[in-house]
C-alpha cells in the first residue's frame, strides 16, 4: 500500500513518520509538502506531530488551511484512511474531520514521557492487531493535549464507540489518577464515525524501532496494513 | 478602519492559564480576585467604509479561523480611528 506523510512548517515528526513506515515496514512512502494541491495515488494519509505554523492562534488552526487540506479532506470523506498524530489530531479536529478540541494541558507543563494508554477498541482497522483491553506503552510528547468535547456530545461520541484510546495505569486501569493532562474521560485517541479517521496523541512512530526502547508504536502500523492485505 | 476581535475560553472549559494567574493575584496579596479567565485579543487594521459591513465580515473570519466555536466565544467591534 502507498502512504503519504503531509509535512507543513514546523512538522517535526515526518522524518520519524518516514523513517518508522519505509525502513521498519518496508512501505512505499511519499513526503507530501503542504503546498501540494493532490495527494495523488494514496491508500493511507498520515499527518505527523509537531508544531505547524508555531502553533500560532491554535494548534493546528492554520495548517487546517493549507492548501493540501482540501485534497486531505476529500480523501477522508471518500473513506481514505488518515492517521493524525499529536498536531496532526490537532489538525484534524480543526479541519472537522474529528470532533471536539485539544486544550493546553492541565498543568500548563509540556509533557513528555512514555504512557501507558489501554486499548478500548480492537476492532478498527488501526488496532485489530491488539488483544482487547491491551495496554500499549507510546510516548506523549504535548502542550496541547486535553481533549475536550461538551458533555452531550461526549455522551455521544461514548455511545458510537468512537475512543479508541484511554491513558491509564501500567495494569491498564483508567483513573484520573492516571491522567497526564487532563483529557476527558481520559481520552487519548477517537476515530470518526465511518472509522476511517484516526486522532490519537501518543506518538506510535517514536516506539517501533527496538534498538531506542518500546515497539508497541507498530502495533498501529500493522493494524492498518494488515487491513489493507485483508481487504 | 480597526476592528477588534476578543476571542474567550467558554464557561466550563478548564482554563488552566486562567487558575495560574489568580493564584499568583493571591500570592500577590489580591486576595479579592475571585475568578481570573485569560483570552486572546486580535486586532484587524481593514480597508472597509462601512463599520457594520467590517464588523460582518470580521464575524465570519472568527467562525472560520480566529476562533474554535467548541472551546471559545468571541466578540467583535468596530473603533473610530483617532489620528
Amino acid at each position: 500500500m502507498n502512504w503519504g506523510v503531509v509535512v507543513f512548517p514546523g512538522s517535526n515528526c515526518d522524518d520519524d513518520a518516514h523513517d518508522a513506515l519505509a525502513r521498519i515496514f518496508g512501505q512505499p512512502v511519499r513526503m507530501i509538502w503542504h503546498r501540494e494541491t493532490s495527494l495523488g495515488d494514496l491508500d493511507a494519509i498520515l499527518l505527523p506531530g509537531g508544531f505547524s505554523y508555531g502553533d500560532y492562534l491554535r494548534g493546528g488552526a492554520i495548517a487546517r488551511f493549507s492548501p493540501v487540506m482540501e485534497d486531505v479532506v476529500r480523501f477522508a470523506r471518500d473513506g481514505g484512511v488518515v492517521i493524525g498524530i499529536c498536531n496532526g489530531f490537532q489538525i484534524l479536529t480543526e479541519a472537522g474531520l474529528l470532533p471536539g478540541a485539544l486544550l493546553r494541558n492541565r498543568s500548563l507543563r509540556f509533557i513528555c514521557r512514555d504512557q501507558p494508554v489501554r486499548v478500548e477498541r480492537h476492532d478498527t482497522r488501526f488496532t485489530n492487531a491488539c488483544d482487547p483491553g491491551r495496554v500499549l506503552h507510546i510516548p506523549i510528547a504535548h502542550n496541547e493535549g486535553a481533549y475536550y468535547l461538551p458533555g452531550d456530545q461526549l455522551a455521544r461520541l461514548e455511545d458510537r464507540g468512537a475512543v479508541v484510546l484511554r491513558y491509564c495505569a501500567p495494569d491498564g486501569t483508567v483513573s484520573g489518577e492516571h491522567n497526564p493532562n487532563g483529557s476527558v474521560n481520559n481520552i487519548a485517541g477517537i476515530v470518526n464515525e465511518a472509522g476511517n479517521v484516526l486522532g490519537m496523541m501518543p506518538h506510535p512512530e517514536r516506539c517501533c524501532d527496538a534498538a531506542i526502547g518500546h515497539t508497541d508504536g507498530r502495533l498501529i502500523f500493522e493494524s492498518v496494513i494488515s487491513s489493507f492485505v485483508a481487504a | 478602519m480597526r476592528i477588534i476581535v476578543e476571542v474567550m475560553p467558554k464557561e466550563g472549559i478548564l482554563d488552566p492559564q486562567g487558575k495560574a494567574v489568580q493564584q499568583a493575584l493571591h500570592q500577590l496579596g489580591y486576595g479579592e480576585v475571585r475568578e481570573v479567565r485569560v483570552g486572546r485579543r486580535i486586532e484587524l487594521e481593514v480597508d472597509a467604509g462601512d463599520p457594520a459591513e467590517a464588523v460582518r465580515s470580521a464575524e465570519q473570519m472568527a467562525d472560520t479561523l480566529l476562533a474554535n466555536e467548541n472551546i471559545e466565544r468571541y466578540q467583535v467591534h468596530a473603533v473610530e480611528e483617532t489620528v
